[in-house]
């Protein structure tokens, strides 16, 4: 079953045609990765999934983009989309307050006021990113005390926190060492089981890892899309054979 | 073993020891000058600062500062000028913070950047900003005096100066909250929390130092001010009762003081009054500090 399904998408910045006739489908509790060269599109159409493009101004968008058979950018509530489709960056991004408000962050925002659920969602959240041992004896210390790695991981808790279908991860790793980078690994192959992922990442071998599909992205254009493996062991199109080798991107 | 020191190349023409030394003074000229400059800016300021405590401090008292105030007679105490002054900072600040700030949020929240009518807005500000502060008084003395009736007062001074600080407080406001990272707001909004939400308990907060300086400022201003006060809230001695009623800032009383000094003993008051002012412009730069700092450990 589809979670995602992206039809004819085309998107511009202005003049620039960023997305080309993209049509992609998104299968529940899997892990899709988005891969290709810097400037190839794969941010961009991440962004459409839970409309963060919506900041940018001058973005213009043909298409749909449907997620549970719905049109999102039809007449949807653009807050409940992004509370069901959750968001991960590239740089890890916690709030400038405690890592428990941090993570009570979005249930307050929705109004949840009760202190028992509150505190119940906080420890959830956090043995869900596998960070609740580390952090749990010091949760009203500011966020900025913790480590590039356990940024990322209370980003993940936060974002689990609100309970989305969806996790879009945005180079999440490209900021870390490896042993953290390790550790969020592990962790996807948790969150594969509860969530649907889809990873932008511009490291072939953390594609080849941790995702069952793999999408191809090229100038704007998606050149081929299917099964990790056969992604990079068979690919169909010379530009991904050339991506995928090594041989240039 | 002479291969390096024998060559002729431009490098090595750079390095010879002539050349390396008028370099060097080249630096410690530019270096003296510099350090000259420094020099020069904390010399005056040390230099008023002292000429005005040393010729004022000893006049100061608890009578000089509780005291009355009569033009005829022995009574000379500010305690009237010090209240006024701090009724027209609240006052003035209570109109131009919630608009100011607002108008910032407006700017860099929720309006298209580049749009025209934030560039209208910002030539606005930016403009007024830079009208002398005696037009101000003029306008407020035809407008919030005579049409609106609101006689010498508080109130019409404070209007007056709440005009003069609100180009200040959008500036600085805007800065500060255009210096909050855009990942915050992604953040926020990526959590699926509203708009006002997310400004409110995430970007606000963040910003809080800056805004709070910005407000202390505007604050040094409104302290500041002579020609649009005393044109606009008058100079009468007492205390005020309500925001109708005429006062004086010490400022306008300072300025007062100097017009007729001819006795030592007005020459005297007059210094007393600097010496409150200076102390006063001190404490509220270093409260400005050690509240930016405090909140800043916070986030």
């Amino acid at each position: 079953m589809n979670k995602l399904e992206v039809n004819n998408l085309d998107l511009f910045y202005g003049e620039n045609h960023a997305l080309k006739d993209i049509s992609i489908n998104i299968p529940s509790r899997q892990v899709t990765a988005l891969i290709g060269p810097s400037g190839c599109g794969k941010s961009t159409l991440l962004r459409t999934l839970n409309r963060m493009n919506d900041l940018v101004a001058g973005v213009k968008i043909t298409g749909t983009v449907a997620f549970e058979g719905e049109d999102i950018y039809a007449d949807v509530d653009v807050k409940n989309l992004r509370m069901r489709v959750g968001m991960v960056f590239q740089k890890p991004n916690p709030f400038p307050m405690s890592i428990y408000e941090n993570i009570a962050f979005g249930l307050k925002a929705q109004g949840v006021k009760d202190k028992k659920v509150i505190d119940q969602v906080v420890e959830e959240s956090l043995r869900g990113a596998a960070l609740w041992e580390e952090v749990k004896d010091r949760l009203n210390t500011p966020a900025f005390g913790l480590s590039g790695g356990q940024q990322q991981r209370l980003c993940i808790a936060r974002a689990i926190a609100m309970e989305p279908e969806v996790i879009l991860m945005d180079e999440p790793t490209s900021a870390l060492d490896p042993i953290a980078t390790h550790k969020i690994e592990e962790l996807m192959d948790e969150l594969r089981k509860k969530f649907t992922i889809v990873i932008v990442t511009h490291s072939m071998n953390q594609a080849k890892r941790i995702s069952d599909r793999t999408a191809f992205f090229w100038m704007g254009e998606l050149v081929e899309q299917g099964e990790t493996h056969q992604v990079f062991n068979n690919p169909q199109d010379s530009r991904t054979q050339g991506y995928v080798s090594g041989e240039f991107g | 073993m002479s291969k390096f020191t024998q060559s002729n190349s431009t490098i090595s023409t750079l390095k010879d020891s002539k050349s390396l030394l008028s370099r060097e003074n080249q630096d410690k000229l530019l270096h003296g000058a510099i350090w000259a400059a420094a020099g020069i800016t904390i010399l005056f300021l040390l230099w008023v600062v002292w000429h005005i405590l040393s010729n004022g401090l000893s006049h100061v008292s608890w009578e000089f500062i509780t005291g009355s105030y009569t033009r005829i007679g022995e009574a000379s105490g500010i305690w009237a000028m010090i209240v006024s002054t701090v009724y027209m900072v609240l006052l003035s600040l209570a109109f131009a913070a919630p608009i100011g700030i607002m108008t910032a949020i407006y700017l860099t929240e929720y309006a298209a950047p580049g749009s025209k009518f934030v560039q209208v807005i910002r030539f606005c500000t930016e403009s007024l900003a830079g009208i002398p502060s005696i037009v101000y008084g003029l306008f407020g003395m035809t407008f919030f005096v005579t049409t609106l009736g609101l006689g010498f007062s508080i109130l019409s001074g404070a209007l007056t100066l709440a005009m003069l600080i609100l180009p200040v407080i959008i500036r600085t406001t805007e800065e500060a909250l255009m210096a909050v990272p855009m990942s915050y707001r992604e953040g926020g909004y990526a959590l699926g929390s509203s708009k006002i939400y997310t400004i409110w308990r995430l970007i606000l907060p963040s910003a809080l130092p800056g805004i709070v300086t910005s407000v202390i400022l505007s604050t040094g201003r409104v302290i500041g001010e002579s020609a649009p006060v005393f044109l606009t809230a008058g100079m009468v001695t007492q205390i005020p009762e309500s925001v109708l009623d005429s006062g004086r800032t010490l400022t306008v009383h300072l300025y007062k003081l100097t017009q007729e000094l001819f006795t030592q003993h007005e020459w005297d008051q007059a210094y007393a009054t600097a010496t409150i002012l200076i102390v006063l412009v001190l404490v509220l730069n270093l409260t400005t500090k050690v509240i930016a700092t405090r909140l800043n450990k916070q986030s």
